[in-house]
């Protein structure tokens, strides 16, 4: 006799129990502290905060040692812990001029005031395993310079000056807000730059290598990476003025690119614009790269046809919560429609001659 | 799980919700776009179902959750669970019972009635999403009432199998005007769209998307004169409650390709097989 | 702002919106039902329904138009302080509120776009009465016919062959509801 499957509710507290086994791994060997991930895997940190739209890095810590090391999943954590959140206000816009960078490069200029800082970067290491971090080591100390007082002003700034550069547009409209309002396209530079930033870095990643290879070519040179932090400010109504509620760490790169112009119009390079929660350059770079290639409308250029000049295709496929989602929920039971498409299938098989059939199988 | 609000999600949070719904149910078969929220399971996993689920729910509700037609399912048990955390409400099996049923990839095979809501889950809420991917197009063949696309699918499917070959998720025309997906229910269940007594509300999360069949709508599958819509099932009658009239699974029964055939719909299947062992005890 | 306003909202938000969805919402997918709700006390001249409607609906990202019958401090008040709804001209309105003859003319609301139908007015009207009936209603929710006493002659010729787009009303009147979609087809009695 034939009895349905009980027992899902129990399955599942078992399957949570072994997960949280599992996590744990040998009980031998020490737990990893939220403040030790926080401190020790920053760049995981940085990655979970920018994807997970939420600047906070022990959240970020706590939700990656549940989550195993799973990043998506713990940006996943993150997320719906964030859509639980009341929201008070909003900041007034950051000034990232008045960044205290730890890090700030240009790829355009030699060298340029405020100079180029290398900061804590993997650029020049030679990629060989580190035994010594095998064993438990001391903490290095590096040498430290006298901090720059005075803000350090933007490269693009400089070309600006000369109208080598296209204008940024300046404009104190409330930007539209991807976390509040459905995607609506056509969708504003605003809106697109939202949702990059938060948009899966290996997707970005691998729509600003399409650029480079060709598709939506747009010659970028990094004309400024810079890493540092900047002070956050919020209007209070009851105060009538802009208070300092915190500092966040960020990573902002302006790209200068191909240049536009006509017979009657003067030729200029345009920008492409990345910034990021935490540090978090290779993610900034690539999307000044995939900002720049979506504004192929607005700066006249042609369609190439290329992915990255799409903004349906990049915008509804850059969030790596709802992919993942819905591409594992391909393993969730689907046997009613399945056996929809069996009964289809045999029926089709039945109209087809004796002959036919052992052909094909 | 006291810190959060009554049914998870927050007052504005709802209204949002609300508002679409209102527009939805308005708007039969329009898909109202909703700033749907990250909710604490994953896309694809009944988001849109369960965000429009927690915007109606009131602590009086009695709320069923079937997943492929049982209450059994894993996923079904998770989201029940969920609402009895978030919202204390009542649960029940039993269809007959329930105030509130979310469903995923089924209609209960029991009749509903006015003081019902059934909301589905949807994946992907375009009906033309696989013939024109791109949602500035479709969006367009909507105001236009522009379906040739549709039309033109279903046509060369004849042509190639001699038969409109979708089996589930079949396209739905809704008070003569829009087009619009019924979810990923077998097409055996699409006559059960059509002058419902309840409401049917329909949540696609991922997608951001909201659409409703208000009760006693006008719901036709599409099909053409020569070739009309056909709601199939398994041709057996179920192994367990002997009903010939419900959507059967085939389970498969040992390793020689010995099969038996089941209801999908667990509380269907077992109220059967309740009244008729009552029946035989009095016998 | 004086007490008046900051009095009158739900004692209880959430269970009590709740439940007044759940009434609107009956209402709207079933014309002609007429729908008792509860929680609200707003100042006059808001009837409990309107009052309960915009507690449950409205918030800082629905613009509201307010016909001058209910365009007074004591009723702008209330909505700010308990919804933060902002006022608009009607052109703009997400919801418009008053008495029928204030909110004409009704051709000045939004209606939706072919694309985004949706986009369309919500109009609260504040009615006498609810019965005895004036028209017979037909349209999706309504099984053979319903009856209903609509504000005005001229409300069933308001959506008219424009389905898609259309207005949508809810009518409150004390403490009780209905609706009429868009989709409701509207004949004298």
């Amino acid at each position: 006799m034939y009895v349905a499957v009980k027992g899902g509710e129990r399955a599942i507290e078992n399957a949570h129990a072994f997960l949280a086994e599992d996590r744990r791994g040998d009980p031998a060997v020490p737990e990893l502290s939220v403040a030790q991930i926080r401190e020790q895997m920053a760049l995981a940190v940085n990655r979970v905060m920018a994807e997970g739209s939420l600047y906070d890095p022990d959240l970020a810590a706590l939700a990656i040692k549940q989550a195993r090391g799973d990043l998506i999943e713990a940006i996943f954590l993150i997320r719906a812990y964030r859509t639980t959140l009341p929201r008070f206000g909003s900041s007034k816009p950051l000034d990232t001029g008045a960044m205290a960078c730890h890090r700030r490069i240009s790829a355009t200029f030699k060298d340029a005031p405020g100079g180029q800082v290398l900061g804590p970067t993997f650029d020049y290491t030679h990629r060989l395993l580190d035994f010594k971090l095998m064993a438990e080591g001391e903490a290095p100390v590096a040498p430290v310079a006298e901090p720059r007082r005075e803000p350090t002003p933007h490269i693009t700034e400089f070309l600006n000056k000369d109208g080598m550069i296209e204008e940024e547009a300046q404009s104190d409209a409330m930007p539209p807000d991807l976390t509040r309002e459905p995607l609506e396209l056509p969708a504003d530079r605003a809106l697109r730059l939202q949702s990059i930033t938060r948009g899966d870095e290996g997707f970005i990643l691998g729509m600003a290598y399409s650029t480079q290879r060709g598709y939506a070519r747009n010659h970028a040179f990094v004309a400024e990476l810079r890493i540092g932090t900047c002070s956050v400010e919020m209007e209070i109504p009851e105060l009538g003025f802009a208070v300092e509620i915190g500092e966040v760490t960020l990573t902002e790169c302006e790209t200068v690119n191909q240049f536009k112009g006509s017979k009657t119009e003067p030729a200029q390079f345009t920008r492409g614009y990345g910034l990021v929660f935490g540090q978090t350059e290779r993610k900034a770079i690539a999307m000044a790269l995939v900002d720049r290639a979506l504004r192929w409308k607005e700066l006249g250029e042609d369609n190439s046809g290329a992915p990255a000049q799409d903004e349906e295709f990049v915008l509804y496929h850059a969030d790596n919560i709802q992919a993942t989602g819905f591409l594992e929920h391909i393993k969730l039971p689907h046997y009613v429609d399945f056996q929809s498409e069996l009964e289809l299938v045999r029926k089709l098989r039945a109209g087809v001659p004796e002959a036919l059939r052992e052909a094909a199988e | 799980m006291n810190d959060y609000n009554f049914a998870y999600l927050d007052e504005q949070t709802k209204r949002m919700i609300r508002r679409a719904l209102l527009k939805a149910v308005a708007i039969p078969g329009y898909q109202v776009p909703f700033a749907s929220r990250e909710m604490p399971m994953p896309y694809g996993w009944g988001t849109g179902g369960v965000q429009v689920t927690a915007a109606c729910l009131t602590p009086e509700d009695v709320l069923k959750v079937i997943d492929q037609g049982a209450d059994d399912t894993t996923n079904a048990v998770s989201i029940r669970k969920f609402f009895q955390r978030t919202a204390g409400v009542a649960t029940t099996e039993h269809t007959g019972e329930a105030t509130l049923i979310q469903t995923r990839h089924r209609i209960p095979e029991t009749t509903l009635h006015e003081g019902q809501i059934l909301v589905y889950q949807v994946p992907i809420p375009e009906p033309l999403r696989f013939l024109e991917p791109r949602e500035t197009e479709t969006r367009k063949m909507h105001a236009l009432e522009d379906y040739g696309l549709m039309h033109v699918k279903l046509y060369e499917d004849i042509a190639r199998h001699g038969v409109i070959a979708t089996a589930y998720a079949y396209p739905v025309k809704v008070e003569g005007r829009y087009v619009m997906d019924p979810s990923p229910i077998p097409k055996f269940d699409n006559p059960k769209l059509s002058d419902s007594a309840a409401l049917q509300l329909f949540g696609a999360g991922r997608e951001q998307r909201i659409y409703a069949l208000p009760p006693y709508t006008t719901v036709v599958s599409l099909d053409f004169e020569d070739y009309p819509f056909e709601p199939t099932k398994a041709d057996h009658a179920c192994a367990l409650c002997g009903s010939a009239e419900s959507y059967l699974d085939e389970v498969i029964m040992d390793d020689a390709g010995g099969r038996m055939f089941v209801c999908s719909d667990t509380d269907y299947c077992a109220t059967r097989r309740a009244e008729q062992d009552k029946s035989s005890a009095k016998i | 702002m004086d007490a008046i306003s900051l009095q009158g909202g739900f004692a209880e938000a959430a269970p009590e919106a709740a439940r007044a969805f759940r009434a609107v919402l009956n209402a709207m997918a079933r014309p002609g039902t007429v729908e008792p709700v509860a929680g609200a006390r707003p100042p006059a001249p808001l009837s409990m329904a309107a009052g309960v409607v915009l507690l449950t609906l409205a918030d800082t990202t629905t613009p509201m138009h307010l016909a001058p019958s209910h365009d007074l401090p004591v009723v702008r008040d209330w909505i700010t302080f308990h919804t933060g709804a902002p006022f608009v001209a009607a052109g703009r309105a997400v919801f418009a509120l008053g008495d029928w003859a204030g909110l004409a003319p009704l051709d000045r609301f939004p209606i939706g776009t072919s694309e985004y139908p949706d986009r369309a007015a919500t109009l609260i009207v504040e009615v006498a009465a609810l019965a005895p009936a004036t028209h017979r209603l037909t349209g999706p929710g309504i099984l053979d016919a319903a009856q209903l006493r609509l504000p005005g002659g001229e409300a069933a010729r308001l959506n008219a062959g424009r389905f898609p787009l259309g207005l949508d009303l809810i009518l409150c009147c004390g403490d009780r509801l209905a609706g009429v979609p868009r989709t409701t087809k509207l004949e004298a009695l």
